[in-house]
């Protein structure tokens, strides 16, 4: 089944002139995959990420969900954005829609030639109202994140590549390859654990779908014990299979998280989450 | 008899009798190795007898002797899976250097004993 996935995104990347139409191929391969090995779950479903699949720690997430380990942050985030910068100035200024901005990002900026994500946004805003970029792993961040992503659930997962811009194009395919790149000493790529072997038990944790990865963040990881973003698990998941990891916000990074949310065009934001 | 299936009497006849302390001592350093999470850490994919909480992306291990009756074969697949199946999820543990070659040995010892 992964042959077929593989071979099928593989194809498309042979082509370089590749159009829209592909890109809507990739994605209807991509969530097919999903949606045929697991029928009895909703589309809608897969933004809840494991607990999409798996019962048992469905009814122990639910519980937490009743009491947010994240709401805390939500206020907090909230203080963040209405707090003017030393300048006087607000996130308002750079983000004149308001706080509920998921749906804005990723994106790709043509000018610039990459993809813009929304905490290189944030921080970007920062710097240029005379302010300390935050780190991009957790804290301050997050916390923002948290209530930007809150502002924004329901919102409709719908990245787009555009048409005739072949750098665009680029950093979709650089991030589809990394995502089915076998990397690092123990040689696992994202889709060797979260589409061939999703489902399956690694130890004791069921792995989870690709499909909904990119729709709940910032995430309250209970192994964390704290917010992070999805830098972070990219990170954290290249050190796990022992592969170098890349900066958070790298063209690496970034570009992986534009192929990635594309996938899960159709689904809604949720963040912020909890998760095992 | 055909002349596999002599030799895999014989090494199975063979095995209690090859089984010294020597023998011994290795699997149950194999056993640690594979046991450990920073070395083998088998259980992530493997169900293997004496082991708790394992996994279930790879085949369970047992009797090994019947599936790989030449020692060499299962000692290849640990060394690099990819060669026998390039869509397999298995570590190359010995091509990537993930287990020293002793470690190695120990490792298919112990599951060439399971």
């Amino acid at each position: 089944m992964l042959k077929k996935l593989t071979l099928g995104i593989g194809l498309a990347l042979s082509v370089t002139n590749i159009a829209l139409a592909d890109l809507k191929e990739d994605i209807r391969r991509f969530q097919h995959y999903f949606f045929t090995k697991f029928p009895q779950v909703p589309k809608m479903e897969y933004v809840n990420g494991v607990y999409a699949i798996d019962p048992v720690g469905r009814e122990n997430w639910q519980a937490m969900e009743e009491f947010p380990p994240y709401d805390p942050f939500i206020d907090q985030g909230k203080q963040m954005w209405e707090t003017p910068f030393a300048n006087g100035k607000k996130y308002t200024d750079c983000f004149p829609e308001g706080p509920a901005q998921r749906k804005n990002y990723p994106h790709w900026d043509k000018k610039r030639a990459m993809v813009i994500t929304m905490e290189l946004a944030i921080n970007e805003c920062r710097t240029a109202n005379g302010e300390k970029p935050f780190n991009y792993e957790k804290g301050p961040l997050a916390i923002l994140t948290a209530y930007m992503a809150n502002a924004s659930r329901g919102q409709i997962i719908d990245v787009k590549v555009p048409k005739n811009d072949a750098k665009a194009l680029e950093a979709y395919q650089q991030g589809k390859q990394l995502w089915f790149s076998r990397r690092g000493q123990l040689n696992f790529s994202c889709a060797n654990c979260h589409a061939q072997n999703v489902g399956r038990l690694l130890r004791s944790d069921i792995l989870s779908p690709a499909l909904g990865h990119a729709a709940s963040w910032p995430v309250y990881r209970s192994t964390w014990g704290e917010l992070g973003t999805l830098h972070r698990r990219f990170h954290g998941c290249n050190e796990q299979v022992r592969a170098k990891p890349f900066e958070l916000q790298s063209a690496e990074y970034r570009n992986l998280e534009y192929f990635l949310t594309a996938m899960n065009n159709g689904l809604k934001f949720n963040g912020p989450s909890s998760r095992k | 008899m055909h002349k596999t299936q002599l030799l895999l009497f014989i090494a199975m006849i063979g095995t209690p009798i090859l089984a010294s302390a020597d023998n011994a001592a290795l699997i149950n350093a194999g056993k640690q190795t594979a046991f450990d999470r920073t070395k083998g850490n088998c259980l992530a994919c493997h169900q293997i007898e004496g082991g708790e909480s394992p996994g279930n992306i790879g085949p369970p291990l047992m009797a090994m002797k019947i599936r790989y009756p030449e020692r060499q074969k299962l000692y290849e697949r640990i060394w690099d899976a990819t060669v026998f199946n390039p869509e397999t999820s298995m570590p190359p543990f010995g091509r990537h250097q993930i287990l020293t070659e002793s470690e190695l040995e120990q490792v298919v010892e112990f599951i060439w004993s399971k």
